[in-house]
């Protein structure tokens, strides 16, 4: 909603039109209003139809783009300098160790070889020239080598709190010091000239400076900037690098924590949010609470150590933590066993989705439970999720439909191919229909981090029930099955707080299960996370979510109309933290406390009050002034001074350059994707040095620069359906909108391949080959890369062979090269594109391996 | 006799909707028809639970059943608009392809059997117990503890309620699973 007040709109990665029809009714909204509207994407699209502007992009450059926009603003002086200084680091002095990618060819300073991994020790502030006596203590941790971590279960996982810093370090406010962060990204930016940015994206140097120019004209103290995005940047194996350039970008040009400004998240599912806040993933606990590391986290007070004292809310840690204990095992959990801590499972390594796929293959992983999703078509390298799934002992499909992965065993592709038969899988399969939304109660967490709560409508039919109810159903039952058992491994199961009343029906009650997450104390449900404390007195499911049943009350469910309420709509659902809808908005006034422009005032310094006010929930302490000045032993929140807005961050400042907690360097850099038609451009190294591989023979990677596999492709939705279609392509008002897969290609991939209009194509990467009808348009540009044309072709992705509209799977192309920081996987890849349709059965096994064998692919796959 | 004074024509030509775009044209079906948002018994409000835009919705409700989901004209995300999915939601309801009985099959079926859902949970609940068993670590290779198992995993969550997520993870992490992971991954 607030995009409405933004006078430039910058949506890269995202066909937000098309993708998220009523959320672009505010980009609109602001169009009307006088903004300019920008899209960067491979397709013109919807979005790019109605946009001033629509600058083609080669799939998976977006680094060397965006960093192309950063050397301009770097290089011609046209950052938001006041901002700039005050609220980043900017002005931090980096260690002397620290080397740059100018330096070392294309790797920063730490890489390791052996391991592919990281040290960041170089990449730190440099300690302050008066130290306290944590700083001390610090300094000697760093120097042993612990305990600072760059594992990406931990770039992840410092998502709510930023990585805890030793120390605020050394600053040079003129900006002049040679090593100071703002002179690092100057040199490391340089070489990403306008013509570089044409050489390696496409993008003529006329039409980027269309760009610059709007982004610069429309950023400062009248005016801010937006950048939405979506998969089209997550989607990668430099993915998390390519958000933090643009997060550099909106920081250099101070677009951050104002009105109008900020990078937007454009999200797939309707509580993708909540799930990852509320997770169920790996890596982390409810609130972005790290879960604990085998090799470092051996109790409470080791699990807490990195982040408890250091400045900001984060500081707080150890409440945050022993609240959740509590959640968990309510009175088991006690000071004197650390709260149960022993209780919770730890991690050794990455357990997220791929590598369980490939656990899966193994013999490693034998039972899983699929809970509205369906990576049969839906996750990357559609092949691996299937012979993973026919190795397991049992698997359990929760769902509205029949899809995909309940019945690979009978008709998914290696079925018709031969490479599976239906009776030698030993895989039990139970499949258990599912309450749809209006059949149960409960609460998304939308894209903005608003909560919103349904009410139940009617009754589930036959055997469909929530999973609230089939959940505490199976605990129970779990828990009765062992009440005898003495096992220590059976003592969190059984000390569990696990009493969830239930209705007639068997269905719990959900806004008790909200109440839980939101958290409790002597006095009932807490109104805040400043409520939580570290002694055990208080319970609470989620920390961030604290106040979400303030005064008893489920906030979620608020619905006060828009038109009683003024554009901020505090009293329509609630959004966390604490109902603030705009994060850092501290960073919307100057650093005096006043707002940087009558235009953009949204929250500011009132000194007769002596607090913050505004139209929002100040995200700040309330009553902390402009001036303040913390002392030199303070911790948590007393540690923020009255000039740090990133209240999350341990200095208070936003991050241009990344002491620690990012995987892949503190800096992003342009790598190519792990299947490439071209050298990459920018650096000797070619694809991102820390990219995470899985070596298994079913996903062999086309070779970079393959004459074989010479065009690009990329997987995208359209408005009718929804991801892997089971939501989708079973409903009959859907199917008839969008019937059937196609693939976008230009006028010139036609000619050279022969493909024609409405006929048949096959498209083929080393790991299949599928078919798809032929759609020739001009949305797909071919771009010229210096003396050469990359062509690109467009893939949606929503289809199997179930339901109303049935199709080949684009995912089956898709390889298995993730981003280093977050496990995902990238989007894009190399194939080749032929007429006609795909051969069948064991003949497509041997067309697609006779391209593997004239690519020179591996038999045994990537190893 | 054909009654051809009713005729669509002749009242065009004899009444007051000359050009025959309302009253002159309107058959009584038309005439006597009613929007289901009228009927209904009750109206629920409601989420969409496609994207994670989260327009407000309206699901009308009659006799128990789902008869028009609509947009909310109050939601200040949504101001009553719906995309075609959240148009088309009331379908994921009511679709006449919507599986409502348990589906079991064996190791090494080749087709699908019935099984009571009560037997199911139970049969579910033997088997998480014994994998978790089978696959239960307490130690890593340098006798670090780690109170884990590998034996099972778990995978989705977006598109369900935060009160579920937040279960399912409770209950998975005191069973010691690790591999739970949502479409965030992905
Ligand atoms: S109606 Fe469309 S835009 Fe709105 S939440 Fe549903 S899918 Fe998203």
């Amino acid at each position: 909603m607030d995009l409405q007040n933004a006078d430039c709109i910058l949506i890269e990665g995202s066909n937000m039109a098309e993708a998220h029809p009523v959320g672009f009714q505010w980009v609109m909204e602001a169009k009307k209003r006088g903004a300019t509207v920008i899209h960067v994407d491979p397709r013109f699209t919807r979005t790019s139809a109605v946009a001033d502007l629509h600058v083609p992009i080669r799939a998976g450059s977006d680094i060397a783009f965006l960093g192309g926009l950063v050397n301009h603003v770097l290089s011609n002086d046209l950052d938001f300098r006041e901002y700039v200084v005050a609220y980043t680091n900017a002005a931090n002095i980096i260690t002397e160790d620290f080397a740059d990618t100018e330096d070392l060819e294309g790797l920063f300073s730490g890489w390791d070889p052996e391991t592919k991994r990281y040290d960041p020790v170089s990449w730190h502030y440099e300690p302050p020239a008066r130290m306290s006596d944590d700083d001390v203590a610090n300094i000697e941790d760093v120097q042993d080598g612990e305990p600072v971590s760059h594992e990406a279960a931990q770039s992840d996982t410092h998502g709510s709190g930023g990585s805890p810093l030793p120390w605020k370090g050394r600053r040079d406010e003129t900006l002049q010091h040679p090593r100071c962060v703002f002179q690092i990204l100057k040199r490391h930016f340089a070489r990403y000239t306008p013509h570089m940015v044409e050489e390696t994206c496409g993008i003529p140097a006329s039409e980027f400076a269309k760009v610059a120019d709007a982004l610069v004209a429309n950023s400062g103290r009248e005016r801010t900037t937006a950048f939405c995005y979506a998969v089209g940047w997550t989607h990668h194996s430099t993915g998390a690098q390519m958000i933090r350039t643009s997060a550099i970008l909106q920081t250099l040009l101070g677009n951050i924590g104002r009105p109008g400004g900020g990078i937007l998240a454009l999200r797939g599912h309707a509580s993708i949010q909540g799930s990852t806040d509320i997770p169920t993933l790996f890596n982390i606990l409810p609130g972005y609470i790290p879960m604990p590391l085998a090799p470092l986290h051996q109790s409470l007070d080791a699990w807490v150590e990195d982040d408890e004292g250091k400045a900001g809310f984060w500081g707080n840690i150890r409440s945050y933590s022993v609240s959740l204990l509590k959640a968990y095992w309510g009175d088991a959990a006690t000071a004197e066993n650390d709260f149960c801590f022993d209780y919770l499972p730890r991690l050794t390594g990455d357990h997220s989705t791929y590598a369980t796929v490939k656990s899966m293959i193994d013999g490693g992983c034998k039972g899983y439970f699929i809970v509205g999703e369906n990576p049969a078509v839906g996750s990357a390298n559609g092949k691996m999720q299937r012979l993973g799934m026919a190795n397991l002992d049992w698997l359990v499909v929760r769902d509205l439909q029949m899809i995909e992965s309940a019945t690979f065993w009978k008709d998914g592709p290696e079925i018709e191919t031969g490479e599976l038969v239906t009776e030698e899988i030993g895989t039990e399969v139970f499949f258990l229909p599912a309450a749809t939304h209006v059949e149960k109660s409960g609460s998304f967490t939308q894209t903005q981090r608003m909560l919103q709560w349904r009410d139940k409508a009617v009754e589930p039919p036959g055997d469909c029930r929530s999973e609230l109810q089939f959940y505490v159903d199976l605990g129970n039952r779990i828990r009765e099955k062992l009440a005898d058992s003495t096992d220590e491994m059976d003592a969190p199961v059984l000390e569990l707080a696990w009493d969830y009343p239930v209705d007639e029906t068997g269905e719990p009650d959900g806004e008790s299960v909200l109440r839980e997450v939101n958290g409790t104390g002597p006095d009932g449900a807490v109104s805040s996370y400043l409520d939580l404390k570290p002694d055990g007195s208080t319970a609470c499911g989620c920390w961030i979510y604290a106040g979400v049943y303030a005064d008893e009350v489920n906030q979620a469910r608020r619905r006060k109309p828009h038109w009683e309420q003024d554009q901020v709509a505090a009293e329509w659902g609630w959004v966390w933290p604490a109902n603030r809808r705009i994060l850092y908005n501290r960073a919307s006034a100057a650093p005096d406390g006043t707002p940087w422009s009558e235009r953009k005032k949204y929250v500011w310094w009132d000194p007769e009050q002596g607090r913050w006010v505004g139209k929002d929930v100040p995200d700040f302490v309330p009553d902390r002034a402009p001036d303040h000045t913390p002392a030199p032993d303070a911790h948590g929140p007393d540690a923020i001074g009255g000039q740090d807005p990133f209240v999350m961050q341990t200095d208070g400042k936003a991050w241009l350059f990344a002491p620690l907690g990012v995987a892949d360097g503190p800096l992003p850099a342009h790598y190519e994707p792990a299947e490439s038609p071209v050298a990459n451009p920018l650096y000797p190294v070619q694809s991102n040095p820390g990219r995470r591989s899985l070596k298994t023979p079913s996903n062999p990677i086309n070779p970079s620069r393959s004459e074989v596999f010479p065009y690009v492709f990329t997987t995208y939705r359209l408005t009718e359906h929804h991801t892997a279609g089971g939501m989708s392509r079973t409903l009959p008002y859907l199917t008839e909108l969008q019937p059937e897969p196609f693939c976008e290609v230009s006028p010139r991939l036609a000619r050279e391949r022969g493909l024609v209009h409405g006929e048949w194509a096959t498209i083929i990467s080393a790991r299949t080959a599928i078919e798809a009808r032929v759609l020739v348009t001009d949305r797909l540009r071919s771009l010229r890369l210096g003396d050469r044309f990359v062509e690109q072709v467009g893939l949606p992705y929503h289809w199997g062979g179930n339901g109303l509209s049935t199709g080949d799977s684009a995912n089956d192309l898709v390889n298995v090269t993730m981003d280093p920081n977050v496990f995902i996987q990238d989007k894009v890849g190399t194939c080749d594109v032929q007429p006609g349709r795909r051969p069948r059965g064991p003949a497509l096994v041997e067309y697609v391996a006779q391209y593997r064998r004239r690519a020179g692919v591996p038999e045994e796959g990537d190893l | 006799m054909v009654d051809f004074l009713g005729w669509p024509l002749v009242r065009q030509l004899t009444g007051a909707d000359r050009l025959g775009r309302g009253a002159a044209a309107q058959s009584p079906r038309s005439r006597d028809l009613e929007p289901r948002t009228r009927s209904a018994d009750r109206v629920v409000d409601s989420v969409c639970p496609f994207c994670a835009v989260g327009c407000g919705q309206k699901v009308f409700v009659k006799d128990g059943r789902v008869v028009q989901i609509e947009g909310n004209p109050a939601s200040p995300i949504s101001r009553g608009r719906l995309c075609p999915k959240g148009s088309a939601s009331k379908q994921l309801v009511t679709s006449p392809t919507r599986v409502t009985t348990v589906r079991y099959r064996r190791p090494h079926g080749t087709e699908w059997e019935d099984l009571d859902l009560d037997t199911a949970v139970d049969m579910i609940a033997d088997r998480v117990i014994a994998t978790r068993r089978q696959f239960w670590r307490w130690e890593d290779e340098q006798g670090r503890r780690t109170r884990h198992t590998t034996g099972f995993a778990s995978l989705g969550g977006a598109t369900l309620d935060n009160e579920e997520n937040y279960l399912m993870k409770k209950l998975y992490t005191a069973l010691g699973a690790i591999q739970i992971e949502n479409q965030a991954r992905i």
